[in-house]
């Protein structure tokens, strides 16, 4: 198969970028599409040209790696990871639009990489349950329904893509945020920290530049995870009411000891 | 005991002695516990450690590291600590907990898997792993992690290869996932508790040894190119396995062998290279182009029935060949296991069947993975439950619905049990340099059981490493900072070795050379070896690496991102390793676990092992660019085990 491409090209953070046109031929059916960028890098290679900088890793879904935005779509059209699309799924001899993913809180470091530390950083103001390495209570003596397990499980499968915000209109990580916070505060070991996660973990992603949720769903719709806008509702839920219930400077007492 | 906390003293062959602790095997480590030494928690802030990697070992070290008091500075190559490897391990963790009532024990479990390694892993290493894989579990699940439960609300567990008992643990078929978040999310606590400094997008090229002890590492910031130093009392390599050496593998894009490698050439001996395990279910491969290779969890293997045609070239659909000219090989080899014969065993025979022209596919190296009757028994939804994502992936790679139609299965460069030699502290030859997790070599012996990394993993971070770095950091080795001359010698020589990358200025992709690399090694030093083979590849490796110096492209520019200079840096560590992991196995003149020598097995086709001479560790050192690796042996005790022959019948 042969495809013409229109790829983002950036030098660095500091540079403007432009779109550059390739094309490429023989191309497998069965080849993903992150193997057809392969082929297009060996063929620059031979060229001594410099090649297109793309980040992947696991090459089959899980890692969260890809950020490749494909003809539009985040991830691609398919609401699967750009490792999980194959080149069989296009019509020989398209033209196919590559870019980095578009959000001011993911600065472009090289052609389709970004950097996407800002949601490291939102993990961090509360996306965990403080809880040191030792003994611990048999987890039998916790019981948890297959129910609530599977509900929070459903919002733990989260790959920390980004797609999410990458598909907002407003570049909102609250898909990204409530999928966290449902998946901890569901759980009887995330009650004690439910409070100060969820305003932790709201305030930092205020903080990262990342704008709010206006119902817009296309988070979800292109989610590969098919993770629910129904996270978004419990954050709203969960913060709202810990504000509510918001007691402040006794847990901060209890930190800096 | 042996002695803790001074300078280790050596077996007689060169080899530092493994300081396993005296007395009675399931009292070893709580006697080590006890007698270790302790820094006090005002004096815990001026030490400091460097922990490379942030997969399971890793994440897990660092964070607990932290959470005692330490400075740690946590490495890692990709974007997110969050992306390491583990997080694509699917089936589960074991642990010898019991909840399913049949009878299971640390003893047990313990029995497991020397039984699995093939009889080539320590005794006391293996004891220790079992007796800590409760307390993970429960480490796990105080994190948040959701395994999978019962109606009852408690854990669930299911069977996995070469056992007879449920005792892994599961949270659907995301298990390493779940796991490594649970562990991310701790470091990331301790991030934000100012303990631990991450380091994303920074790859180790060195390691710096000031008067014989690691203290530092030289690493590239993969954005900016810049080289920078960094110094530490204490260096824990958790950098994961080498399998990418084969290149289809179903090891990340980005694992790599370069840390362990690094460590190596600065003197950390590196233990039973050719102990590589080669995955039986993963999805076939389907053309040249393609750069991996997907797994499918073992734990497809309780449900799933596997079988070939008894007739070469059947040209039926497999729905249309009844029962009887179906071969069930696994399970008329191997009736006590069937279906869940352990990795080594199970890989071997889906090669053989293709090898005798029964294979399925495109290229006919492939088996059927059926679920047909788990189906019709257990119903559609039972299954779904069970394995759901695994069938959905099956369905987006393959373009095939394992609900209707069996999945096609076939073996995969998968996990190195080979790595860095360790002692009982997990404490490398290097002094202060200490390797965890699938970097080192100490557990799985010849054969990894299935559900076994994953606590392996958080065995060393969580609950060993933390203490046995403790115990060496209670010694004062000096202040060392990075002006220090060693770490300017030594990135000098990392800044060489890059430029004269650069300076090949060839026109071959990186990748082509490692993907010509990677065949020879899956063809000559993968399921089955000979000695012929093995010196044909050594000679063809040499071949490819003059190739690879005269011709190899990578993009100029050092000083900024570079992905062709990461590459073919790794490449050039693999195209190293591979020479060593065929020494090994061709001085290894025996069968066992994954390694199978043609010439040394039983009349019905089975591993032969040789308890007589190769009852041992081959630990390897470094023999300079141009010289020939030096094997150490270190032999290995069996006290509470009987060597017997392995059979799963």
């Amino acid at each position: 198969m042969r495809f013409n491409l229109e790829i983002w090209r950036q030098f660095d953070r500091e540079s403007n970028g432009h779109f550059e046109s390739f094309t490429v031929d023989g191309i497998d059916p069965e080849s993903s599409f992150l193997e057809m960028l392969d082929q297009l890098n060996a063929q620059l290679g031979r060229e001594k040209q410099r090649m297109v900088a793309f980040d992947s890793d696991c090459r089959e879904g899980i890692c969260g790696t890809c950020s490749l935005v494909i003809d539009g779509y985040p991830q691609g059209p398919r609401q699967v990871t750009a490792c999980q699309i194959y080149m069989r799924e296009f019509t020989d001899g398209a033209t196919i639009k590559v870019e980095p993913y578009r959000n001011s809180a993911f600065p472009v470091m090289r052609d389709l990489i970004t950097d996407r530390s800002a949601l490291d950083r939102v993990i961090q103001a509360g996306g965990y349950i403080s809880t040191k390495t030792g003994p611990q209570p048999d987890p039998n003596s916790m019981p948890v329904s297959p129910e609530t397990q599977k509900e929070a499980f459903d919002a733990a499968i989260c790959i920390g893509c980004g797609a999410c915000v990458a598909a907002c209109p407003n570049g909102s990580a609250m898909l990204f945020t409530g999928a966290k916070v449902k998946h901890l505060n569901l759980l009887p070991q995330g009650q004690p920290e439910r409070t100060t996660r969820v305003i932790g973990m709201v305030e930092q992603m205020d903080a990262e530049g990342f704008g709010g949720c206006t119902n817009y769903g296309e988070c979800s719709r292109v989610c590969p995870q098919e993770i629910s806008l129904d996270v978004i509702g419990m954050l709203n839920r969960e913060y709202r009411k810990a504000r509510k219930d918001e007691q402040p400077a006794h847990r901060a007492k209890m930190t800096a000891q | 005991m042996s002695e803790m906390n001074g300078a280790a003293s050596t077996n007689g062959n060169g080899l530092p002695d493994a300081r396993i602790p005296d007395g009675p095997l399931s009292q070893k480590w709580r006697t080590w516990l006890d007698a270790h030494h302790l820094v006090g928690p005002r004096n815990r802030p001026g030490r400091s450690v460097i922990v490379v990697g942030t997969g399971l070992a890793g994440a897990s070290a660092a964070a607990t590291l932290a959470e005692q008091g330490y400075k740690v500075k946590s490495f890692c190559f990709q974007d997110s600590p969050r992306r390491a490897h583990s997080i694509a391990a699917q089936g589960g963790i074991n642990a010898a907990k019991d909840y399913a009532n049949e009878g299971d024990s640390i003893q047990r479990l313990f029995y497991d898997t020397i039984k699995g390694g093939d009889f080539r892993s320590r005794e006391a290493n293996v004891w220790r792993l079992a007796e800590l894989s409760a307390n993970i579990i429960d480490q796990a699940v105080a994190q948040g992690v959701p395994f999978n439960r019962e109606y009852g609300g408690s854990l669930a567990t299911r069977s996995f290869g070469g056992v007879l008992v449920q005792r892994t643990f599961y949270a659907r078929g995301q298990t390493g996932q779940q796991l490594l978040l649970g562990a991310y999310s701790a470091l990331e606590w301790q991030v934000k508790a100012g303990n631990v400094e991450v380091f994303s997008k920074h790859e180790m090229l060195d390691l710096v040894k000031v008067d014989g002890r690691a203290r530092g590492i030289i690493v590239r910031d993969l954005e900016t190119g810049e080289i920078e130093r960094f110094a530490a009392d204490a260096v824990i390599l958790a950098t994961g396995g080498y399998t990418n050496v084969y290149y289809l593998s179903t090891n990340a894009m980005g694992s790599n062998v370069t840390a362990t490698w690094r460590a190596h050439r600065r003197g950390a001996l590196f233990a039973n290279p050719c102990f590589t395990q080669i995955h039986p279910t993963c999805i076939p491969q389907s053309g040249d182009y393609q750069s991996k290779l997907t797994l499918m969890s073992e734990s497809l293997r309780n449900d799933g029935r596997i079988w070939v045609p008894r007739k070469p070239n059947e040209e039926r659909p497999p729905a249309e060949i009844p029962d009887a000219e179906r071969f069930y090989f696994l399970e008329e080899r191997y009736p006590a296991f069937g279906n869940l014969a352990p990795r080594d065993i199970a890989s071997r025979a889906a090669k053989h069947v293709c090898d005798d022209g029964l294979g399925v596919g495109g290229t006919g190296r492939g088996v059927y993975l059926d679920f047909r009757e788990a189906i019709a028994e257990q119903g559609r939804d039972a299954i779904e439950g069970k394995y759901g994502n695994l069938f959905d992936m099956y369905a987006k790679i393959t373009g095939d619905n394992p609900y209707e139609t069996p999945m096609m299965i076939y073996p995969a460069p998968h996990y190195a049990m080979g790595g860095l030699w360790v002692d009982y502290e997990l404490q490398t030859t290097i002094e202060g340099l200490f390797a965890i997790g699938e970097a080192n070599f100490s557990d799985h012996g010849a054969n990894r059981l299935g559900a076994s990394a994953l606590m392996q993993a958080l065995a060393d971070g969580y609950f060993i490493v933390p203490h046995t770095v403790t115990d060496y950091m209670t010694v004062d080795h000096g202040e060392v900072s990075t002006e220090d001359a060693e770490f300017g010698r030594v990135q000098d020589e990392v800044e060489e070795r890059l430029q004269a990358l650069v300076d090949v200025d060839g026109t071959i992709v990186p990748q082509e050379f490692h993907r010509e690399m990677g065949m020879v090694m899956l063809d000559k030093c993968g399921m089955s070896r000979d000695a012929e083979g093995l010196k044909e590849a050594i000679a063809e490796i040499r071949r490819i690496k003059a190739d690879f110096w005269e011709n190899v492209r990578v993009d100029p520019g050092i000083e900024e991102l570079n992905q062709s200079l990461e590459y073919a840096n790794r490449v050039s560590d693999f195209l190293e390793l591979g020479e060593l992991m065929c020494f090994d196995a061709l001085r290894r003149e025996e069968s066992c676990g994954g390694h199978f020598r043609e010439e040394h097995q039983t009349e019905d086709g089975e591993a032969l092992r040789d308890d007589e001479d190769f009852a041992s560790v081959t630990a390897w050192g470094w023999g300079g660019e141009d010289g020939e690796p030096v094997p150490y042996d270190e032999h290995l005790e069996f006290e509470n085990v009987e060597l017997a022959t392995r059979s799963y019948k």
